[in-house]
C-alpha cells in the first residue's frame, strides 16, 4: 500500500456532530499523523463515542456532522454513504465496546473475518480463509483451526474481543478506532487484550484512536492524549506532559481520582479525591466554560465567556491553567 | 495462606459462613450421559464484623456473586453454614430469618438496571420496607437515609432517567440502606462508573461503615478499587479462597498464583508513562 507519510492517518477540523438541536460534539479538531496514537479521555456523556461514530460515518439516524474529516486523500464528511461503507474495515476500522452486539450472532465467527478479507482485497475463498486462520493465531486465539468454525455465543468475551480486533485489523487500515475496548473485560483479560492490539497496531505500522475513560490505557498505549469535557477537547497534547503536568482543572481532577496502590494508608483509612458534581446534560450547559461548577478555581470569567484552545503543542481551553512546572500560574 | 487479623478478635461475626460449598448441576452433554456437576464454592470460610469492610476479589466466574447470594439467604448452601449474629439462618426460626434478612443488603453493578424505569426515586426507596413488611415512619426514614447518602429531596419526585451514573448508584445505596440493615454487600458498585464519580461512591461507603458501624463486604475485579475501601481481602479462585490478606500485603508479595495475576494486571499511570504496563 503506497501512502503519502507526510500525510496524516486522519485530520478532523472544526468537527460539530449535533441532532436537531441537541449538540454532542462542538466543534472538535484534532491531527493524527500515520502510525501516531491518540487517546481520547472524557467522563461517559462527554462525546467520545459520537466523535468515533462520525468519523466512521455510523451516526445513528437523525444525527449529521459539520466540519471536515481528512482521511486518505478525501474529505469523508462530503462521502456518499456508499463511498464511506467501501472504506470501513478498509482504510479505517473500529473495534467496539459490545463486540457480542458488533458481530453477527448466527454467523460463523471464521466467516465474517475472511469475508472482510475477501471483499476488501479480491482474495478468493481459500486465501481469505487461510489468512482468517493465520489472523487468528496472530490474536493468540487457542485452536484457531477450530475456532473459526464458532459462533460468537460460544466463546468467551475475551475471545470475542480478539476476533472483533483480527477483523479490524485484516486489511491494514491506516486508522483503527477502538471504542472503550476492554471495560467489558475482565481485568487479567482485560491486559492480554491490550497487549495484543498494541502488538497488531505496531506491527502494520497503523494510527490508532483509542477510546476510553480508563487513564491508564491511555497512558499504556497512546503518544497523544485529547481530554474531552461536554462535547468540547479541553486539553489536548503529548500523553507525558499532559499527564505528569495537567494544565486544565478537569484533567487535574481526573487524575487525581484514580485509585493508585502508591498512596494506601495501612489502615484502610485512605480517602479517594473526587471530582464534585456531575456532567451537565447537554440542554443544559452553564455559560462560559463548561466545567466551571465543578472547577475550584472558577471565577465570574469563566462563568461568562468560553476558554478556547491555544495554539502550542500542550493546550489547554481555560482562563486559569495550572501552573506548567517551574512556572507561576496565570492570573 | 497468610492469616491477618486487622480486627480485634473477640469482635464477634456479624455475618459468617463456615465451610461452604455449594454444586451446580449442568446440562447433560447428551441424553442419556450423567449430568455433570461444578464445585462452585469450595469450603468457604468468610466473615465481616460490624464496622469492618472486608474485600472480595477473584477473576471472572471465580464465584464472588455465587457466594453473595448465600450470604443474602437467596440460595441454599449444599454444604456448610451461614451464620447471621451466631445463628445459623437455615436452621434458626422464621422470627431471626426475617431479622437476617431485613439486616442484611445488597447493592449492585449497574444502578440502571437495578432500579424501576418507571418508578419515581421515592417509591423505589419504600420499596423494600413493603416487602419486609417493616412498620414505621417511612417519610422519616426516607429523609434520613437521603441524608445518608448526600442527596437532596427533591429526587423523591424524580425518575431514574434523570440521573447520572454516580447519582443513580447513591440511590441504590440509599434503597439498600432503607430497612436499616447491618451488613451492606456491594457487588462490583464502582464497575460500570466513571473514574471521577467511583471515587465519590467509594468514599460514600467508606463513610457509612465510619458512621452507622455497617459491615461492609465489597467485591471487585481490581484489588486498587479494593484496597482504597477495605482493610481486609479475601482472593477467590475457582471457588476456593486461596488467600487472606490486607491490601497492601496482597500487593507487595502475593503468595497466591490468582493473587499474583490479580496483581500483575492492575495498570497505572505511571507504568503506563514509563512505557512498561504492558510488558
Ligand atoms: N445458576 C447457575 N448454574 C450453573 N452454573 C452457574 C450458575 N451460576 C453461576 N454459575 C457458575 O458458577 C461459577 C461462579 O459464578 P459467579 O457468578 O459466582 O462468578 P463471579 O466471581 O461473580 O464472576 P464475575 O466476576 O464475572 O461476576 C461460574 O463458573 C458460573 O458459570
Ligand atoms: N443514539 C443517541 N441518541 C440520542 N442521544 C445520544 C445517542 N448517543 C449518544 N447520545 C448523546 O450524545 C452525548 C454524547 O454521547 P457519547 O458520544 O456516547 O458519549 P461518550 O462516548 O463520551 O460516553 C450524550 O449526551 C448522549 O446522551
Ligand atoms: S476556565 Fe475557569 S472554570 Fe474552566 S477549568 Fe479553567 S479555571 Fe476552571
Ligand atoms: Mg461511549
Ligand atoms: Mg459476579
Amino acid at each position: 500500500m503506497q501512502t503519502n507519510s507526510a500525510r496524516p492517518a486522519i485530520e478532523v477540523r472544526d468537527l460539530v456532530v449535533g441532532n436537531g438541536d441537541v449538540t454532542a460534539v462542538r466543534g472538535v479538531s484534532f491531527t493524527i499523523p500515520q502510525g501516531g496514537r491518540m487517546g481520547l479521555v472524557g467522563e461517559s456523556g462527554s462525546g467520545k463515542s459520537m466523535t468515533a461514530l462520525a468519523l466512521m460515518g455510523l451516526l445513528p439516524m437523525g444525527w449529521s456532522t459539520r466540519g471536515s474529516i481528512l482521511h486518505d486523500g478525501v474529505d469523508l464528511v462530503t462521502q456518499s454513504d456508499r463511498a464511506l461503507s467501501s472504506r470501513r474495515g478498509r482504510t479505517l476500522s473500529m473495534v467496539f465496546q459490545d463486540p457480542l452486539s458488533s458481530l453477527n450472532p448466527v454467523r460463523r465467527v471464521g466467516d465474517q473475518i475472511s469475508s472482510v478479507i475477501r471483499r476488501h482485497t479480491g482474495a478468493d475463498k481459500r486465501t481469505a480463509e487461510a489468512q482468517t486462520v493465520e489472523l487468528m493465531k496472530q490474536m493468540n486465539l487457542p485452536r484457531a483451526e477450530q475456532l473459526v468454525r464458532a459462533y460468537p455465543h460460544e466463546i468467551s468475551g475475551g475471545q470475542r474481543q480478539r476476533i472483533m480486533i483480527a477483523m479490524a485489523l485484516a486489511c491494514y487500515p491506516q486508522l483503527i478506532i477502538a471504542d472503550e475496548p476492554t471495560t467489558a473485560l475482565d481485568v487479567t483479560v482485560q491486559k492480554q487484550v491490550l497487549r495484543l492490539l498494541n502488538g497488531a497496531v505496531r506491527d502494520r505500522g497503523s494510527a490508532l484512536l483509542m477510546i476510553t475513560h480508563d487513564l491508564p490505557i491511555i497512558a499504556a498505549m497512546c503518544d497523544t492524549v485529547a481530554v474531552m469535557y461536554a462535547g468540547r477537547i479541553v486539553e489536548i497534547g503529548p500523553v507525558q506532559e499532559v499527564f505528569r503536568n495537567p494544565r486544565h482543572h478537569y484533567t487535574r481532577g481526573l487524575l487525581d481520582s484514580q485509585p493508585t496502590m502508591d498512596n494506601i494508608a495501612l489502615d484502610g483509612s485512605s480517602r479517594l479525591v473526587s471530582i464534585p458534581g456531575m456532567v451537565p446534560p447537554l440542554h443544559a450547559l452553564p455559560t462560559g466554560c463548561a466545567f466551571n461548577p465543578r472547577c475550584p478555581a472558577a471565577t465570574d470569567k469563566c462563568r461568562e465567556q468560553m476558554p478556547e484552545l491555544g495554539a502550542e503543542a500542550l493546550r489547554a481551553a481555560c482562563w486559569h491553567p495550572l501552573a506548567k512546572v517551574g512556572e507561576v500560574a496565570a492570573q | 495462606m497468610s492469616t491477618v487479623t486487622p480486627f480485634p478478635a473477640e469482635v464477634r461475626p456479624l455475618l459468617e459462613v463456615r465451610q461452604l460449598s455449594q454444586v451446580y448441576h449442568l446440562n447433560r452433554q447428551n441424553l442419556f450421559g450423567p449430568r455433570p456437576t461444578l464445585k462452585v464454592l469450595d469450603t468457604i470460610d468468610f466473615a465481616v464484623r460490624p464496622g469492618e469492610a472486608v474485600g472480595l476479589v477473584g477473576e471472572s466466574g471465580s464465584g464472588k456473586t455465587t457466594l453473595t447470594r448465600m450470604l443474602t439467604g437467596v440460595e441454599k448452601p449444599r454444604e456448610g453454614q451461614v451464620l447471621y449474629d451466631g445463628v445459623d439462618v437455615w436452621l434458626g426460626g422464621e422470627a431471626h430469618r426475617k431479622l437476617f434478612r431485613r439486616s442484611v443488603q445488597v447493592v449492585l453493578q449497574n444502578p440502571r438496571s437495578s432500579l424501576d424505569p418507571r418508578m419515581r426515586v421515592g417509591t423505589s426507596l419504600l420499596e423494600p420496607l413493603r416487602s419486609l413488611r417493616i412498620e414505621g415512619d417511612h417519610a422519616a426514614r426516607v429523609l434520613e437515609v437521603l441524608d445518608q447518602v448526600g442527596l437532596d429531596k427533591n429526587a423523591l419526585e424524580r425518575f431514574p432517567h434523570e440521573f447520572s451514573g454516580g447519582q443513580l448508584q447513591r440511590i441504590a445505596i440509599a434503597r439498600a440502606l432503607m430497612p436499616g440493615p447491618k451488613v451492606l454487600i456491594a457487588d462490583e458498585p464502582v464497575s460500570a462508573l466513571d473514574v471521577s464519580i467511583q471515587a465519590q461512591v467509594l468514599n460514600l461507603l467508606k463513610d457509612l461503615v465510619k458512621n452507622l458501624g455497617l459491615g461492609l463486604v465489597f467485591i471487585a475485579h481490581d484489588l486498587s478499587v479494593v484496597a482504597y475501601t477495605t482493610s481486609r481481602v479475601s482472593v477467590m479462585s475457582a471457588g476456593k479462597i486461596v488467600e487472606v490478606g490486607k491490601p497492601l500485603d496482597l500487593f507487595n508479595r502475593p503468595q497466591a498464583d490468582a493473587t499474583k495475576a490479580l496483581v500483575g494486571a492492575i495498570l497505572s499511570v505511571e507504568s503506563g508513562l514509563a512505557g512498561n504496563a504492558l510488558a
